[in-house]
């Protein structure tokens, strides 16, 4: 799915520098800069251990990261001009919203960034609000337009105009997405009641309710079987083509990456060890060496055919 | 069957109270896993809020007893949900991080300043606060001569604790706010991801939970006619054990604890003796938790990955 025609189209909509995540001796991510495009897939890949999900935690607020600076830009990549002002400036963002603004991902709380920078992620081990319905999950995930309108509450209980509409459209939305992942049926049971794979696609429709610019998703196909990761595929590729849309995405599963993946990221230790298309990651030797291992003795060769 | 009667209805009306105190309790443990020992003296404070707004809404010549009412109960759910808010904020929010007991001790320590604070800034002697609602109804005038009343007063408080009820419901199950309180009970950081902000949400649970039991307190005072420093120490630990029997963390669960130790107290003193009453109350707790560890109305607790 390697994309090079539309790449002048594609600007930077994700710039992280430096990234560097300690705990105490164990250096998770280690000076990773890292670059993802505004409309791609990119995909990140490593073994197990490499600070994939590390990464994920330091974009979405997680964890704040030891150093390092990630910033979003909003609109295009002109947005990061405002960036050196900003981060001098000791400010989380160049402006709270509109096209244009930039936002510095790791001052902020992680509220915040699901709400003003728009980035919503899923995790490996699901994390569904278990006791809430369907619905209610796709709501809470709506609750900083509802809130708004709700006046925080109080117009609300009062039932006001505005409100029953501000949560009619709520409603409509998260029914769209059931029925995008094939739920609507079982709108009102609870989200734990689901099997495996449905709570998957419903932690997906739930960060899509967020309405996110950016998308990280960590292992989404873990647990599917062919059929299951064939329709998250399509699944994934449609949200992308209908939703202005840019997706992060950690997999082990090959077939998900090089199929739908624009560009790959790959992590060894904590860094970016190689980065490209899928056909430029698949013929290079430092993944292959970095996911398959190579005896000690073999790493000096391994380094030198790859130029280290 | 006259004297069964009667006592129920003051069980019922006692349960309200504790009821109400109760959903404080386990609000609070649902949203930030912590037992905020301070709020029996949240309660106490509402009931002198209530008592000093009373007395001055007589005295600025308001003496529609139901308007005064009716403006001490707002003027005392405000002013107590903002102690709430600020207990949270002071004393709470800084140690949420902190290890496990650190918030259990502050809130010990919250409970003694507070109680502390009433007794040197109103004095130790309890205020009494004359009958504002006399009379009532008498349903039947029984053959042995005893007969069954229900004071206006009563009505007034197990009524007032069903619109609450209803209202606080309706704000937990069906607007926005309710929906992000419920989603930071199950996964607080997930809520942040969701774009709710967790700190205003819990902030918001204490000021509630103080809300309503200012309602409790005001209606205690209504009741009882005298209130003290210490009123908030016996009425907590029983609200408490109410939280406790219902299931903590549960909602519904706290209003039946609430009913269920008001009336196994007015019966038991009723029946049996009124010294033993908070020993058969405690009792039925402690059986009640052999058997059924997490609860009458509690979810066995599910351990988060």
């Amino acid at each position: 799915m390697a994309d090079g025609a539309s790449d002048a189209t594609r600007d930077d909509l994700l710039r992280v520098e430096n990234l560097t995540m300690r705990f105490g001796g164990l250096v998770a991510v280690d000076k990773l800069s890292f670059t993802a495009r505004r409309g791609d897939i990119t995909a990140i890949i490593g073994p197990n251990g490499a600070g994939k999900t590390t990464f994920f935690n330091c974009i979405t607020g997680f964890y704040k990261p030891t150093e390092g600076r990630v910033a979003l830009a909003h609109g295009s990549q002109a947005a990061f001009e405002a960036l050196p002002a900003a981060t001098f400036g000791g400010k989380q963002w160049s402006k709270a919203e509109g096209a244009g603004a930039v936002f510095l991902l790791e001052r902020m709380p992680g509220f915040e960034i699901a709400r003003l920078a728009r980035v919503a992620r899923t995790f490996q081990n699901i994390r569904l609000f278990a006791g809430m319905t369907l619905l209610e999950n796709l709501l809470v995930a709506q609750h900083t337009v509802l809130n708004a309108a709700s006046g925080y509450t109080i117009g609300g209980l009062l039932g006001l105009a505005s409100f029953k509409r501000a949560e009619a459209e709520a409603i409509d939305k998260a029914a769209y997405w059931l029925r995008e992942i094939g739920l609507i049926d079982r709108a009102d049971d609870p989200a734990g009641d689901l099997p495996y794979g449905a709570q998957r696609r419903l932690e997906i429709a739930r960060a899509m309710c967020t309405d996110p610019v950016l998308l990280c998703l960590d292992e989404p196909a873990a647990g599917l079987n062919p059929r299951e990761s064939a329709e998250l595929n399509a699944l994934l590729l449609k949200i992308r083509e209908e939703h202005a849309l840019s997706i992060l995405l950690i997999e082990h599963d090959m077939g998900v990456v090089m199929q739908i993946s624009d560009r790959i990221a790959v992590l060894d230790y904590g860094q970016k060890i190689a980065g490209g298309t899928p056909e430029e990651i698949r013929a290079d030797p430092r993944v292959i060496a970095a996911y398959l291992g190579v005896p000690d003795d073999e790493v000096e060769d391994v380094e030198a055919e790859v130029g280290l | 069957m006259d004297y069964f009667a009667q006592q129920l209805i003051n069980g019922l009306t006692l349960g309200s109270i504790y009821g109400l105190i109760a959903i404080g309790y386990t609000m609070v443990y649902g949203i930030v896993g912590m037992i905020n020992f301070a709020h029996g003296e949240v309660f106490m404070i509402g009931a002198f809020i209530a008592l000093i707004a009373i007395l001055s809404l007589f005295a600025l010549g308001i003496t529609a007893v139901p308007l005064a009412l009716l403006l001490a109960l707002v003027i005392a759910m405000a002013l107590t949900g903002l102690w709430g808010w600020a207990i949270e904020r002071l004393a709470y929010r800084p140690l949420r991080n902190s290890f496990r007991l650190a918030p259990l001790i502050t809130a010990i320590g919250m409970s003694i300043a507070l109680q502390t604070f009433v007794a040197l800034t109103q004095g130790a002697r309890s205020k009494p606060l004359p009958p504002v609602i006399r009379g009532g109804f008498t349903l039947s005038e029984g053959d042995s001569g005893f007969a069954v009343s229900l004071s206006y007063m009563q009505i007034i408080i197990i009524v007032t604790t069903v619109a609450v009820m209803a209202a606080f419901s309706y704000l937990i199950n069906s607007t926005s706010l309710g929906r992000a309180q419920r989603a930071c009970e199950q996964d607080r950081k997930m809520a942040a991801l969701c774009g709710v902000n967790v700190d205003r949400t819990i902030s918001l649970t204490f000021v509630i939970g103080a809300a309503l039991a200012s309602v409790a307190g005001l209606m205690f005072l209504a009741y009882y006619g005298v209130i003290d420093f210490f009123v908030g120490f016996v009425a907590g630990i029983k609200a408490f054990t109410a939280a406790v029997l219902g299931g903590i963390g549960s909602l519904p669960g706290a209003m039946l604890g609430g009913l269920l130790i008001g009336l196994i107290e007015v019966f038991w003193a009723g029946y049996f003796t009124a010294q033993y009453k908070d020993v058969a109350a405690f009792s039925i707790l402690a059986i009640v938790l052999i058997f059924m560890p997490s609860g009458l109305l509690g979810r066995p607790e599910v351990e988060k990955v």
